[in-house]
């Protein structure tokens, strides 16, 4: 090596969004073909993030690459903003994409960066919802090999998935599948929606906001284009069963903080060793606190 | 009823990021000298081989600096590497390069007692007892700082030859071996082409030359073991500073722009009937497997070697054994995608863990609403 060499001093070399351009090029134009064939998993060649695989770099390639100075950007991790991981994305694109504004309100936001959510409030037309994916292949429970899977996508035959759903009932007498909830887009292919809860699976099927799922470790993208169907894989008599938060007595249970009975809530084992429920998503929770705060300060 | 508080995550994790940064900087004060990036890429020069290879990115002082930040964890170094490389565009791809021009400190062949240019083993581990030298212990900078002087003087005053002829030339003038193909097709690139399997072999060999040494090396070892049967002969292992040559951006023609530091294995293999591509009245000819790695790294270079033949066999015949199958070998030997994935785990999963919870208590409830009760309750009882 040139011995007069001398590595840089600081770190202000990084350019905007902290990728190459030809990357984001590359990942924008896969993008449009994701959202051409709605949950098609589309290769791309992603690059390596400063923080780990399974981290969210799937998701933070997707955001950096579509991400402009005009946008307002939210990053949750199990529905909150101030998840440690949540902390460390939305830090990393503060760095690296000056004038972009950051925030912690879902109806703000221009584009949401998440990880196992989807968040309460309903999205609109112009957000944008980008997934971390860490299995973007829901085949992969019953079928090793990518090369076979694909196969298997292109003639969408799943068969095979029907029959493990099939097993459960028979095993357990309940589907075993809990989060990751194989679902149908547009009546082709069947995706991995990400780690979100069944809670959320209603939720992508005509959703307002476009839908993008990025997986970085597997190298892949797919979407969920606004207003397309998505199903989640069931048989004509077993409906399809979300997250059960009623109690013994069968009164759904409430928000310890906020009070309300319409969100999905985290279970929390308490010092006393009760246990109390809570709303996952923090900025939904916050809302509601403030609503009822005012409504209390009125009377 | 009470609750948690929802804030806090920022403070964590500078928090945690001060806590690392003391632990570097602790122990007793007349041992706190900073490491300066010279001795680690100097002394530790395996490990900055490593740390190359594995973050796909030639940058010696770089490479220090990731082994120095990290606290000496290979997996972290190499990934950090990796993550500076990604805001870089590419700007040109090389020619073939010609590994005949290397500039050898070592070159070694177990196939031949005797090969054109000579055996030269060069700085190697391999014969050296691994008994502790105490005496490195308390090593006094006086002797320390003339010891590589004092050896280049003390060398043989005959020059020796810039570079060493092949050692699969003879054999492949002997047509124990294939000649080389006539057409080469272009290089698959892994940072800008996602694998799609099938893959090509060029797409395999550059996904190893940046594969995390102890993942390659224990799928290797298990073909070597016996899940596997390539019986691999190292007809060549050499090292050295490989001249790189560019396209002058004027004239076109190739020019050397520098040098990089690396290892190749060439390994032969027993001829099998089938494998020979052609009719099969064609003679049997060995076949190859081939190794190749940034700086100097013999374990992964052989490692590469092994799996490259195969995955050669692989792809022909359909995999028998895990090492002899690409989609399995290739997914699984990268150290940042491995690691990154491996340590995931620690972070939250409140949300997955819930829905888990709800399908087993769910499960249990129908279990115990027919008289049947989970096996668990049936020991306490």
């Amino acid at each position: 090596m040139n011995p007069n060499y001398r590595l840089p001093n600081s770190q202000d070399s990084y350019g905007f969004g902290f990728l190459d351009e030809f990357a984001k090029r590359e990942i924008r134009r896969v993008i449009l073909k994701a959202i051409s064939i709605p949950g098609y998993q589309t290769p791309y060649a992603s690059r390596e993030m400063p923080m780990g695989r399974g981290f969210g770099t799937g998701g933070l390639q997707l955001t950096l690459s579509m991400i402009g100075p005009d946008d307002t950007l939210k990053v949750i991790d199990q529905g909150s903003d101030d998840s440690v991981n949540a902390v460390n994305l939305r830090k990393f694109a503060e760095l690296t994409c000056p004038e972009v504004s950051t925030t912690e309100s879902t109806t703000e936001a221009s584009l949401i960066q998440t990880r196992h959510r989807v968040p309460e409030i309903p999205l609109r037309e112009n957000q944008v919802l980008n997934f971390q994916v860490p299995y973007p292949d829901p085949l992969v429970i019953v079928e090793p090999s990518e090369a076979k899977r694909k196969i298997m996508h292109g003639e969408g035959d799943y068969a095979r998935l029907l029959t493990k759903l099939y097993e459960d009932l028979v095993k357990f007498d309940e589907i075993t599948i809990s989060h990751r909830y194989p679902t149908r887009i547009n009546g082709h292919y069947v995706i991995d929606p990400s780690p979100i809860p069944r809670y959320d699976v209603p939720r992508l099927n005509q959703s307002k906001a476009l839908l993008l799922f990025g997986a970085g470790r597997e190298k892949k993208i797919y979407a969920v284009p606004p207003y397309t169907n998505a199903d989640p894989l069931v048989f004509d008599d077993v409906p399809f069963r979300t997250e059960n938060f009623y109690d013994a007595d069968g009164q759904r249970r409430a928000c310890a903080r906020c009070g309300c009975t319409d969100s999905f809530l985290d279970e929390l084992n308490l010092e006393d060793g009760s246990k109390a429920w809570q709303c996952s998503d923090t900025d939904y929770c916050n809302r509601q606190l403030a609503s009822t705060e005012a409504g209390e300060v009125t009377q | 009823m009470g609750y948690v508080a929802i804030k806090g995550g920022e403070k964590a994790i500078d928090g945690a990021a001060d806590a690392l940064e003391a632990l570097r900087a602790s122990g007793p004060v007349s041992g706190s000298e900073p490491l300066s990036l010279n001795a680690i890429e100097h002394q530790l020069r395996l490990l900055t081989s490593r740390i190359m290879s594995e973050g796909g990115l030639y940058h010696p002082q770089l490479a220090a600096l990731a082994i120095k930040q990290m606290q000496g964890d290979t997996l972290e170094a190499g990934f950090a590497l990796r993550a500076y490389r990604s805001t870089k565009p590419r700007l040109l791809e090389t020619p073939p390069q010609d590994t005949g021009n290397m500039r050898l400190i070592r070159r070694i062949s177990s196939a031949f007692k005797d090969i054109p240019g000579g055996q030269m083993l060069g700085p190697t581990h391999d014969y050296a007892l691994r008994l502790m030298r105490f005496e490195l212990a308390e090593e006094s900078p006086e002797p320390f700082r003339k010891m590589a002087s004092t050896f280049l003087k003390n060398a043989p005053e005959e020059a020796l030859p810039d570079s060493f002829p092949k050692v699969l030339d003879a054999l492949r003038s002997e047509r124990l071996l294939p000649p080389k193909a006539e057409q080469r097709n272009p290089a698959f690139d892994i940072t800008r082409d996602p694998l799609i399997f099938p893959v090509s072999r060029s797409a395999a060999l550059a996904t190893m030359a940046r594969a995390e040494t102890g993942s390659m090396l224990a799928i290797a070892y298990s073909n070597m073991r016996g899940y596997g049967d390539i019986h691999p002969t190292v007809a060549e292992l050499r090292v050295g500073y490989l001249p790189v040559m560019l396209p002058h951006p004027v004239t076109g023609e190739l020019t050397e722009a520098g040098e990089v530091l690396m290892t190749e294995c060439e390994v032969i293999a027993m001829y099998e009937p089938e494998d020979t591509e052609s009719a099969k009245d064609a003679a049997p000819e060995f076949t190859l497997g081939y190794g190749a790695c940034f700086g100097h790294n013999e374990t992964k270079a052989i490692s590469m070697a092994i799996l490259d033949r195969a995955l050669q066999k692989g792809m022909r015949d359909g995999p028998e054994n895990p090492s002899e199958d690409p989609e399995f070998v290739l997914m699984h030997i990268d150290g940042v995608d491995s690691m990154g994935f491996a340590n995931h785990y620690k972070m939250p999963h409140y949300v997955t863990f819930q829905s888990d919870m709800d399908r087993l208590r769910s499960t249990r409830e129908k279990y115990q609403a027919r008289g049947e009760t989970p096996q668990e309750e049936t020991h306490e009882s």
